[in-house]
């Protein structure tokens, strides 16, 4: 139950703040999770020390806003391709496989994407985006009760 | 390459660039016909949401302009409002400046370097690969980069987006046991740092040289970090509150940025090259006799050796910071204190990516009449578009892969923040 929970995002940058608006909802539920945005080195060292992450960023790959993605990455590498959008340069993909080949996983890890459209400067969230954030806190809710 | 063909080829993600842009590239019958450089910026919404606020808001709000400079909008927004109120921060709380500067410094530059710059020179795709082919290297530039968070943590409170440091110094001084604790890791990175310019050296440099126009600060007793006068390698020397007088800016019709420029429409370069070479003299011996081993002397015009000299920077960084640290006593006060008031003031300190230019000017009340502020990679997008114009013209015989290859690894050279807050490159070139 030591898992670390962490989402990544912009706020401002529409979609893209998805990940860190289900940290801030699991936080209004009772639940310690933490912002961060996107640093990839960062969020190697934010999870040392612990069993098990959960991180949650914005994902490209084609499906409709608001479907939300989960990867076990702990047992496969997570499609790169998906994370692009993170908002720094060495983002969520980066680290987590860096943190595979350097020995410096968490024995669990799972990566949440949530299906963005709309990355624009100072846009708001969309809609399908906003829904797929509440179910993705549930979500993250039912697989911490059970574990 | 010289039969008229039309070639297109787009590349959606220049990954390890921070922020969004675009490079299109048109080329006809061998010769470029138009290369346009792209770059969508925010710093210009936060001159308008800058008015009417606080003087003492600007260095907080500044800062979220960028989360890996920080520093550098804190502490040109606070040094440009202790211009505007008449107030001196010297001493100790001075060397603190210094201090977590160095600490951006050197988490900027490492993970820059060695994450996002070095696979270019390995033939590397991407920085998963580095970590595949060089573990141990990996593992040297993320404890280096850890280090630069440490120290903004310790001083600023916390490593991305400090909360310590304000107008007149530090809501808080560090506690001196905390200061003088991070020794032992700088004394590592010392060592560590010289180990990556080694390790770089051996790279094999595109011969590029460009007789450019370097702009950067200058001290008369130290290697302009945080504070000092403006100079170039061709006979400029201003106070920084002349920066508006010799420098502009102009809007070109294929980015929402601002292009910078001297006042005769020439571009200028800003960043460790011009640091480098305007302040040779100053650095450390150890970081000019690790330069002097990777074949530097006290000129360097190639751009992609820029690699090399932001981890000689990198060195000096971890020396400064651990001279600081070692003779680090609490002050008195943790600041000078400011009464607000009417005034106008100019402040600019070295970002990693070079000089970043604040002018306010306040209202009676001390609030926000009017904001000005020109980041580094505004300043040498110019230069960026004239380097990329001569690097395809000597490389135009390689085939449209290697090409782009070799522009983005040229983009890379200024590590442009592009925009803290975007994402991706666009990479287009055609070819009639």
């Amino acid at each position: 139950m030591t898992d670390k929970i962490i989402g990544i995002g912009n706020a401002w940058r529409g979609d893209d703040g998805a990940g860190a608006a289900v940290a801030e909802r699991l936080r209004e539920m009772g639940i310690d999770a933490e912002a961060q945005d996107g640093d990839g080195a960062e969020l190697m060292e934010s999870w040392k020390g612990c069993d098990g992450a959960i991180i949650i960023d914005a994902a490209v790959s084609g499906a409709p806003p608001g479907v939300v993605h989960r990867f076990d990455a702990a047992e496969s590498e997570i499609p790169k391709r998906f994370f692009r959008y993170s908002s720094h340069l060495f983002g969520v993909a980066e680290a987590v496989e860096t943190a595979r080949l350097l020995g410096r996983l968490p024995k669990r890890l799972i990566v949440y994407g949530i299906e963005g459209a709309n990355f624009n400067l100072g846009s708001p969230m969309s809609p399908e985006v906003e829904k797929a954030v509440t179910e993705t806190a549930a979500l993250i809710k039912g697989e911490l009760d059970h574990a | 390459m010289t039969k008229s063909k039309s070639r297109t080829i787009k590349v959606d993600a220049l990954a390890r660039v921070e922020g969004e842009g675009a490079l299109d590239l048109h080329i006809k019958d061998g010769v470029i016909k138009n290369i346009k450089f792209r770059i969508f910026e925010p710093p210009r919404f936060f001159e308008a949401f800058l008015r009417g606020r606080a003087y003492s808001e600007a260095p907080d709000i500044t800062a979220r302009i960028c989360g890996i400079c920080p520093i550098a909008y804190i502490m040109g927004a606070s040094q440009a409002m202790e211009d505007a109120l008449g107030v001196t921060v010297s001493g100790p709380l001075r060397d603190l400046r210094r201090m977590i500067y160095c600490g951006e410094w050197i988490e900027s530059h490492v993970l820059h370097a060695a994450m996002l710059h070095a696979p270019d020179f390995l033939g590397l795709d991407d920085a998963l690969q580095i970590a595949a082919a060089d573990p141990a290297l990996v593992e040297k530039a993320l404890r280096l980069k850890k280090l630069g968070n440490t120290i903004l943590e310790v001083i600023g409170g916390r490593a991305i987006h400090p909360v310590n440091l304000k107008v007149g110094g530090f809501y808080k001084a560090p506690a001196k046991a905390a200061v003088r604790g991070l020794a032992g890791e700088l004394e590592w990175g010392v060592k560590a740092s010289r180990e990556l310019v080694l390790a770089f050296g051996g790279f094999d440099f595109p011969d590029y040289n460009h007789d450019y126009t370097f702009v950067s600060l200058h001290h008369p007793d130290e290697y302009a970090i945080h504070e000092g006068d403006i100079i170039s390698n061709r006979g400029l020397d201003i106070p920084v509150r002349g920066f508006l007088e010799h420098f502009d800016e102009e809007h070109v019709r294929h980015s929402n940025a601002l292009h910078g420029m001297m006042r005769d429409g020439a571009a200028y370069l800003v960043g460790p090259l011009a640091r480098y070479n305007n302040n040779y003299k100053q650095l450390s011996s150890l970081a000019k006799k690790t330069a002097k081993a990777v074949g530097l002397g006290a000129v360097c015009t190639n751009p992609f050796q820029s690699i090399l000299v932001r981890m000689i920077e990198v060195i000096y960084a971890c020396e400064e910071a651990l001279r600081i640290a070692e003779s680090y006593e609490e002050p008195d006060s943790s600041c000078v204190e400011v009464t607000p008031g009417r005034g106008e003031g100019h402040g600019c300190t070295e970002a990693p990516r070079g000089i970043c230019y604040h002018r306010y000017r306040l209202g009676d009340d001390g609030r926000i009449l009017d904001a000005r502020i020109v980041p580094p990679t505004a300043q040498n997008q110019k230069q960026i578009e004239a380097d990329l114009r001569g690097i395809v013209e000597r490389n135009m015989s390689l085939s449209d892969d290697k090409l782009k290859w070799r522009c983005e690894q040229a983009i890379r050279n200024y590590d442009p923040c592009i925009s803290c807050a975007t994402h991706f490159l666009k990479l287009t070139i055609k070819r009639d």
